[in-house]
């Protein structure tokens, strides 16, 4: 791909890292502002994800250089993602549910989140209440 | 009779066969990694609030640093794959080590996370969170890892004598797959919590 002109990397750089701090921004804000249920969930997804697949792409398409590249090369990626995809909603048909025919799951979220909450308030008890090296100590009682 | 290289005559796709490899090996990346991401998201669904729990105890901070290296040792590969079509050999060498730098800065902000992580009692045996947490986050270190030594060998062995210069572009691509599959793991580790 030596015969074409290169777009400006910089150019390319700066956007990614403000997209980066919008991604880190955005869920922060929705924390900040307390929002709950549907308009938190849009805006983490919007600001996390749909920011990371805007960042894909621009990565894929200047700095791997996709945009000019054979057709050979997108084909073989997008034939590769459309078998992850097969498999996402192959398996999530029976992954999502809590039961089918002939099959119960025995898991409880409860019990799974009371089980996680003693541990940490083990945890609390051993390392002391003033240590707090993880960047959300605070926020975990809220869940 | 005179025997046809075949590894470096197929030219149907008109992409060099090289850069066809790296293209094979990303796609076949695509379904290991999003495969994985795919059974995240699928626990991510089913266990909403202890998932959420289990999530906060991750450091924003260094996965946000980490995101800041990989981002920046993109741009220094492409300025060495830039640097590589004018056939400059300090140019290209001294990218690539820049490049390699900011690998092992990832690599060791990645070690000072789990060291810590492991310490406050957080390991791969934790619960199902961790266990993808570890298995994700490692193996792509791991990548990030082959890469460095890779580009070792290409800037001492190729490029410093001057040849092979097309395999500085070959590794690039595999590094920002590896930066792409980042831009992915830090949302949904680091932030969606």
């Amino acid at each position: 791909m030596s015969g074409h002109k290169h777009p400006s990397y910089l150019k390319i750089y700066f956007t990614l890292l403000i997209l980066f701090i919008i991604s880190v921004l955005g869920p922060e804000m929705a924390h900040v502002l307390g929002l709950e249920g549907v308009s938190r969930a849009l805006l983490v997804l919007s600001t996390a994800f749909g920011i990371a697949i805007w960042k894909a792409y621009l990565v894929c398409a200047y700095f791997m250089h996709l945009k000019v590249e054979k057709i050979y090369a997108p084909y073989i990626l997008l034939a590769c993602l459309s078998l992850l995809f097969v498999f996402f909603f192959g398996t999530a048909t029976d992954a999502m549910f809590a039961n089918g025919h002939n099959w119960v799951k025995k898991y409880s979220e409860d019990k799974a989140l009371a089980e996680v909450i003693a541990r940490d308030e083990h945890h609390e008890d051993d390392h002391g209440h003033s240590e707090s090296h993880h960047d959300s100590h605070g926020e975990e009682k809220s869940h | 009779m005179a025997h046809q290289i075949v590894a470096t005559g197929r030219s149907r796709t008109g992409i060099p066969t090289g850069r066809l490899a790296v293209w094979w090996i990303i796609g076949s990346e695509i379904v290991i990694f999003g495969g994985l991401i795919a059974t995240y998201l699928l626990n991510r669904f089913n266990h909403g609030p202890s998932w959420s729990a289990e999530a906060a105890h991750t450091n924003t901070f260094i996965g946000a640093a980490n995101t800041f290296w990989l981002l920046t040792s993109s741009l220094f590969v492409v300025f060495a794959h830039a640097a590589s079509e004018r056939k400059d050999a300090n140019k290209t060498r001294m990218w690539i080590w820049l490049t390699i730098m900011l690998g092992g800065f990832f690599m060791g902000f990645k070690s000072y996370e789990y060291a810590t992580e492991i310490l406050h009692g957080y390991t791969i045996f934790t619960s199902n969170f961790w266990s993808f947490y570890y298995l994700a986050t490692g193996l792509h270190g791991f990548h990030v890892l082959c890469g460095m030594v890779i580009m070792a060998i290409i800037a001492e062995n190729d490029i410093k004598n001057e040849r092979n210069w097309h395999r500085v572009e070959n590794i690039g691509l595999y590094w920002h797959f590896v930066d792409i599959v980042w831009i992915f793991l830090f949302p949904l580790m680091y932030i969606a919590k």
